[in-house]
């Protein structure tokens, strides 16, 4: 059908991209005169993700061959995947307020104080469960709206609001959890939620079904648009898009499948970045965000409002937070009583290395699975070689500095350029 | 042509009409009895030296200023105005020279910024780039792809797509405030053509401009302010930028 040739493209013609004189004026608009290759142009470029994923393969390479062929070992991998959620969950929270142009510093201090209101309900209280989990995350909610409230109406720096904010939160950590310094929890359905694994058949289904649903989604709108008349991909662009997505996520089931089956904790970490993915792509408040995070003059100016937005995001962001805090409780079935100290500079480090940008308004939520799996295969790879905790440190600080970095200088090559 | 340019003006009612315009900052009286009065399918140029009152007018109109005396017209139609935003629900767009786009945006998401269309309560985006395409054709504005980031394309595209930001609300009068400053002269002209079309599109287009040059290419009729009061009129067909010059500076202009 049509090709992405514009002379052959119908659509093409019509928008006006064609070159043609201008009537009325004299002369012609010359197109801007080429520039050289030099590394700015080639930072301007959106490479995506294709950094990252290099990163990756990488670090996947290295470690694959100093561990023996046991880093892909499906046992390996199913144990990695469970490691990751925790700080993958918190990611989407880091990410959401990254993209505002904000920071949270809080969000490892509020994922462990909400974690303690949870563990205290469920075991002092004997709350049922479920309820106890919702009351975690509603003081999620409630300390995200007045974070919020703080930056976005008061106007305080979101950097000074969280970072006391995690200050505050560590003494209420240890306010509800009273003398004792680990609270073990003995609720079932807790200590349930991170470390069981999907029935087979749901494990298999789960994917394929999210599969069929890509591709449709993408056929339809294929379809939408050669009837208008828009620019389409090209058939290989699709299959390339279709088959790519179905080897990625068929490959990882089935090795998952292969060892205990598909982690439940993993399942709801890729639902929920799926969920926040549909959020920012295909809704309103999505575009919005990312337009407050580009530019919130012009959000304004456009009718959006600001102050509510931000607000919003910090409520989301500290009710993830307080998730990813219940899940790590229910992982190691207790609540400790100190902040980990590492847990939230991996969260800000895997939304950085994924390529979300500090400065707000770049990014994608898919930032958060590359992110956390580098972080994650560093931390669990270099565990495999039975490296030192400050081998550790050392390395993860270097790719985060790297990451950022590389941040840094895109966004000064896009600021300088000439208009 | 200056008669017959001249019966029009007389015989039509102007889209939008200022009478009397009175505004006081202080002490400082920034516009005195000032009128103005734009029609459609015409580009009228505002120009005069710095603090001669352009910028005030031009907020006055876009409901940014609310006049101490004085009244504002649409169509015959008395308005009164205590925010942009009633100048904008009538029909008055104002481009300023900050333009106000979201650079991380690509062009679709910023045309249709706060007013997406939507389907299924999701982003209808084949709808929104088929009228982005539509709008960018009308205005003969050129871009290489409406999907990539405004901070991507050039002064003189991101004008155009700030201008026609405010024609997808389909507007009675456009105000551009400084559209050419800081251009080069491809993208000037890039943008003169667009002030063009929209004159075909059968809108009152009212031009800020320092530069005379500019202005003589594309505007109908310039008003000259010089310190608060509308100093002169002049028809483009009829004059020279010698006059319109003298009027901006009070010089005595012998014929």
């Amino acid at each position: 059908m049509s090709e992405q040739n514009p002379d052959k493209n119908k659509a093409m013609g019509k928008t006006g991209v064609v070159e043609k004189p201008l009537p009325g004026l004299a002369g012609t608009v010359p197109s801007p005169p080429s520039e050289p290759l030099s590394l700015k142009s080639f930072l301007r470029l959106d490479l995506g993700f294709l950094p990252v994923l290099i990163t990756l393969v990488l670090i996947t390479i290295y470690f694959q061959i100093a561990s023996n062929g046991f880093f892909l070992d499906a046992r390996n991998l199913s144990n990695l995947v469970q490691q990751i959620v925790s700080t993958g969950i918190l990611c989407i929270a880091a990410v959401m307020v990254l993209l505002l142009g904000e920071i949270d510093l809080s969000l490892a201090a509020v994922a462990q104080a909400c974690a303690g209101v949870t563990a205290v309900l469920s075991v002092y209280q004997d709350w049922n469960p479920w309820l106890a989990i919702l009351a975690g995350l509603l003081a999620g909610a409630i300390i995200g709206t007045a974070n919020g409230f703080f930056i976005a109406y008061l106007r305080v720096p979101s950097f000074i609001v969280t970072l006391a904010g995690s200050i505050g939160y560590a003494g209420m950590l240890l306010l509800v959890l009273g003398p004792q310094s680990t609270l073990i929890v003995r609720d079932e359905t807790i200590r349930g939620l991170a470390p069981n694994f999907l029935d087979s058949v749901v494990g298999w289904l789960l994917p394929i079904l999210s599969l069929a649903l890509y591709a449709g989604a993408i056929l339809y709108e294929q379809q939408r648009r050669d009837k208008i008349g828009l620019k389409t991909k090209s058939v290989q662009q699709l299959a390339l898009q279709i088959g790519g997505a179905t080897v990625i996520v068929l490959a990882i089931t089935a090795l998952l499948q292969s060892y205990l089956g598909v982690p439940i904790a993993g399942v709801i970490w890729i639902g929920l970045v799926v969920f926040f993915w549909l959020l920012l792509t295909k809704s309103t408040f999505g575009r919005h965000l990312y337009a407050v995070g580009g530019s919130a003059e012009a959000a304004r100016r456009a009718g959006i409002n600001v102050t509510a937005m931000k607000i919003g995001i910090f409520a989301i962001a500290s009710t993830l937070a307080a998730f990813a805090g219940i899940m790590l409780a229910s992982r190691s079935t207790a609540v400790a009583s100190q902040i980990d100290s590492t847990l939230l500079l991996r969260a800000i480090a895997a939304a950085v290395i994924g390529g979300v940008s500090l400065f707000g308004g770049r990014g994608s939520i898919w930032a958060v699975v590359l992110g956390s799996l580098v972080i994650g295969s560093l931390e669990n790879g270099l565990t495999l070689l039975n490296s030192e905790q400050s081998i550790k440190n050392v390395v993860q600080g270097a790719v985060l500095l790297l990451a950022v970095t590389a941040d840094a200088l895109a966004r000064r090559a896009n600021s300088t350029r000439t208009r | 042509m200056s008669e017959s340019k001249a019966t029009t003006t007389k015989g039509e009612l102007p889209r939008l009409q200022l009478k009397g315009i009175n505004k006081t900052f202080g002490a400082v009286r920034a516009l005195m009895d000032v009128d103005f009065e734009a029609f459609d399918g015409e580009v009228v140029g505002l120009v005069g030296d710095n603090g001669a009152g352009k910028s005030t007018l031009i907020k006055t109109i876009s409901g940014a200023y609310i006049p101490d005396t004085g009244d504002i017209f649409l169509d015959g139609q008395k308005v009164h105005f205590t925010s942009p935003q009633d100048s904008t629900r009538v029909g008055i767009e104002t481009v300023y020279q900050d333009l106000a786009l979201c650079d991380n945006l690509d062009v679709v998401s910023n045309l249709w910024l706060g007013r997406e269309s939507l389907q299924f309560g999701m982003l209808n985006e084949v709808e929104m780039e088929r009228r982005t395409l539509e709008v960018l054709r009308t205005l003969d504005v050129k871009i290489p792809s409406v999907r990539v980031p405004v901070a991507a394309l050039s002064g003189g595209q991101r004008q155009s797509i700030a201008v026609a930001k405010t024609i997808l609300r389909k507007p009675k009068v456009v105000l551009l405030d400084e559209p050419t400053a800081a251009l080069g002269v491809a993208q000037t002209r890039q943008v003169l053509n667009l002030i063009l079309r929209l004159k075909e599109q059968g809108l009152a287009v009212v031009v800020i401009s320092h530069n005379l040059h500019d202005v003589f290419e594309v505007v109908d009729r310039v008003i000259v302010m010089r310190l608060g009061r509308r100093a002169g009129t002049f028809e483009i067909k009829n004059t020279t930028p010698e006059r319109v010059v003298a009027a901006i500076t009070g010089a005595e202009f012998g014929d």
